[in-house]
């Protein structure tokens, strides 16, 4: 019945926001002040948003039923930064990123299943459970990086071919605040900036580095400055907006062919540095209730998109009951798919190579590679 | 004087082994190639088939590279396959893994290994171990080159062997040519493969020239990675006969006077006295 009541409210099919304007280094002008959002990209990023948190939730769940082992870093606070990130690039565009990747892994296209399978190490998961949290693959996504900062240079390589084959894409390359201070992500700044590569760095501020709060790692806290010849922007990443306008703005700036930008969101994880952190050490819990209250992304988007009319409350609690379905089921599946069989441990050390046989713990265990 | 016996061991495939001696009888003014040359080539014939391949690394480009390997390349290839690169190890080695990630065919120069090992995690965590931990969905067709282990007078820091350190890494294919064929076939097959490659040369075997074969002249002369080569037909003898011994270099960082340095490095002198322990002569 309610469902009837719904489709029959007239809703508004778009409404016009305020953002809050970007600090910005070596840039005359930065992304528009105000920004359009239609009913339907609004639902959109709800859902996706939605999904990410439920997926990084279940994912804690899992985690505590020791289902999924090992590292396992979580990214619910942060839905704004990867859904907001997606919303301002083309499917053709790519990206990379470290290892508090799952929500990426989504944006870029895989399903909450493969993703949780992934996680639990089965032979359904996107890398057939040889990779787990940190190595997940898609089209266009390249990780997924498990080495802190060695994943800057690598998206700056990957710049280097957009730029090689001509076909006017972007490589968006995503690091930590504790990262920031990596030589190697300065290496690349500067050959870039010399080569002119369309690289968007993108600092994911969210206060701390593992237990290391932002002021006593880094001299300069400016992380949209630390690219010194490279234009900078900080943005607000807990809206969604002010993120998707940031990036169509950068995006359009590396495009241009004027080289590589830099962006720095500024966010907030309501988990630790990952499930083996409690998280509350380094910070206090009103910090995280208070950010949590004021300024959850998701909140966020449903207050403007419900005070426009673009939505209704009753409506998004729809979507809230089917992500959670959808979450349920690929639950269930990451729990009952079984694991790769044994004999896949050889399988794929290289690429399009006949088979071959692996040492196995003794000279005399062998299994078969094949690519 | 114990004979050498034991079981016949099946021959691997080595036909430049064979032509090589034909080669011996029949023409006496054979084409003479060096190293260098032969490397040159290789990656000259690859870069012109195919257009993903591009080389960067420190002075490759305009300088015609530190040891003269990549001359002539940039003038005919210029800036966009040719990229000269700042002292910038990590940065680039991660740039070119990047590159290869993203579908390009790149050849990353080391201007000697030993300043691999600022890039090395680039080389074993970015490129070596991807296409495994991606359950094959991500591959990474790059080749790492330059010039490895001893060279004269250059002391510690500048003459490290990175054979054992790289030939120990799941998903790392590692080569290490002696003469001219070889380097130019290796290097060929590395280019081609889907996979990350160590190419270890020697900066002393760069300038010596070896008889080229008709057969590594051709623009498909490749040696497939993986097979070993007979160089020179010999009775067999396995592993029963006499246990395999190691003669390698001094178990110390290289030292730069001469006597030193000769004696940290095998002579002729110390395998022939290996070979004979090692047969009981």
């Amino acid at each position: 019945a309610s469902r009837v009541l719904v489709a029959s409210r007239n809703f508004a099919n778009d409404a016009t926001f305020e953002i809050k304007k970007c600090d910005l280094h070596r840039l005359e002008e930065g992304p528009p002040a105000t920004t359009v959002l239609t009913r339907e990209d609004g639902l959109r990023y709800y859902r996706m948003m939605q999904t990410v948190r439920r997926m990084e939730l279940k994912a804690d769940q899992l985690y505590k039923q020791k289902i999924i082992r090992g590292f396992c870093h979580l990214c619910d606070g942060q839905e704004a930064c990867c859904v907001g990130l997606e919303a301002g690039i083309n499917p053709t565009d790519h990206l990379i990123t470290a290892y508090r990747a799952h929500g990426f892994t989504f944006t870029r296209g895989l399903s909450v299943r493969q993703i949780l399978a992934e996680l639990t190490g089965r032979k359904g998961g996107c890398a057939r459970g040889k990779g787990g949290s940190m190595h997940m693959y898609a089209k266009n996504f390249y990780g997924g990086n498990g080495i802190v900062g060695a994943q800057v240079p690598l998206g700056a390589g990957i710049a280097l071919a957009c730029k090689y084959n001509g076909k006017d894409e972007v490589c968006l390359t995503l690091y930590g605040d504790g990262a920031a201070n990596q030589g190697q992500i300065f290496e690349a700044y500067n050959m870039a900036a010399l080569w002119k590569l369309p690289c968007i760095f993108i600092c994911e501020n969210n206060r701390y580095g593992m237990g290391t709060s932002v002021e006593r790692a880094a001299a300069s806290t400016d992380y949209y400055k630390r690219g010194d010849f490279i234009p900078g922007l900080r943005v607000d990443g807990m809206d969604i907006l002010c993120v998707r306008e940031a990036t169509r703005f950068a995006a359009a700036y590396c495009r241009s062919g004027k080289g590589p930008i830099l962006m720095e969101l500024q966010t907030y994880r309501y988990h630790g540095h990952s499930m083996s952190d409690p998280g509350v050490s380094y910070r206090t819990r009103e910090e995280i209730q208070e950010v949590r209250s004021k300024s959850d992304p998701i909140m966020l988007l449903k207050d403007r998109m419900v005070n426009s009319n673009l939505t209704s409350v009753e409506e998004l609690k729809e979507i809230d009951v089917e992500v959670r379905k959808e979450i349920e089921d690929a639950a269930q599946f990451a729990t009952a798919d079984p694991e790769p069989p044994l004999e896949e441990l050889g399988y794929h050390i290289y690429s399009s190579d006949p088979p071959f046989e692996v040492r196995g713990a003794n000279q005399w265990i062998k299994f078969k590679s094949v690519s | 004087m114990a004979a050498v016996s034991g079981l016949v061991r099946r021959p691997f495939q080595q036909v430049s082994g064979l032509l090589k001696r034909r080669f011996h009888r029949t023409a006496p003014a054979a084409l003479q190639v060096t190293v260098r040359d032969a490397i040159n080539q290789g990656m000259d014939e690859e870069l012109e088939r195919d257009e993903r391949v591009f080389l960067l690394g420190e002075e490759v480009a305009q300088y015609d590279g530190a040891y003269k390997v990549s001359r002539g390349l940039w003038k005919k290839y210029g800036d966009k396959r040719i990229i000269d690169t700042p002292i910038s190890e990590m940065g680039f080695a991660g740039i070119a893994v990047g590159a290869a990630m993203a579908g390009l065919r790149p050849i990353c120069e080391f201007m000697t290994f030993n300043f691999s090992m600022q890039a090395i995690d680039q080389v074993i965590n970015s490129a070596a171990k991807t296409c495994y931990m991606s359950g094959g969905l991500q591959c990474v067709p790059i080749v790492f080159r330059g010039p490895n282990g001893a060279s004269a007078g250059v002391a510690a820091q500048h003459s490290q062997c990175f054979a054992a350190w790289y030939g120990h890494c799941p998903g790392l294919k590692v080569v290490s040519p002696w003469n001219s064929e070889d380097a130019k076939g290796l290097i060929k097959s590395a280019i081609r493969d889907n996979n990350p490659v160590v190419v270890l040369e020697n900066e002393l075997m760069y300038g010596v020239p070896f008889e080229f074969p008709t057969e590594a002249q051709s623009k498909d002369f490749l040696i497939p990675i993986g097979k070993a080569k007979i160089e020179r037909q010999g009775p067999a003898f396995n592993f029963l006969d006499a246990p395999a011994v190691r003669v390698t270099g001094a178990d110390v960082p290289m030292p730069y006077a001469k006597i030193l340095e000769d004696n940290s490095v095998p002579q002729v002198k110390d395998i022939i006295f290996a070979i004979k322990k090692t047969l009981n002569i």
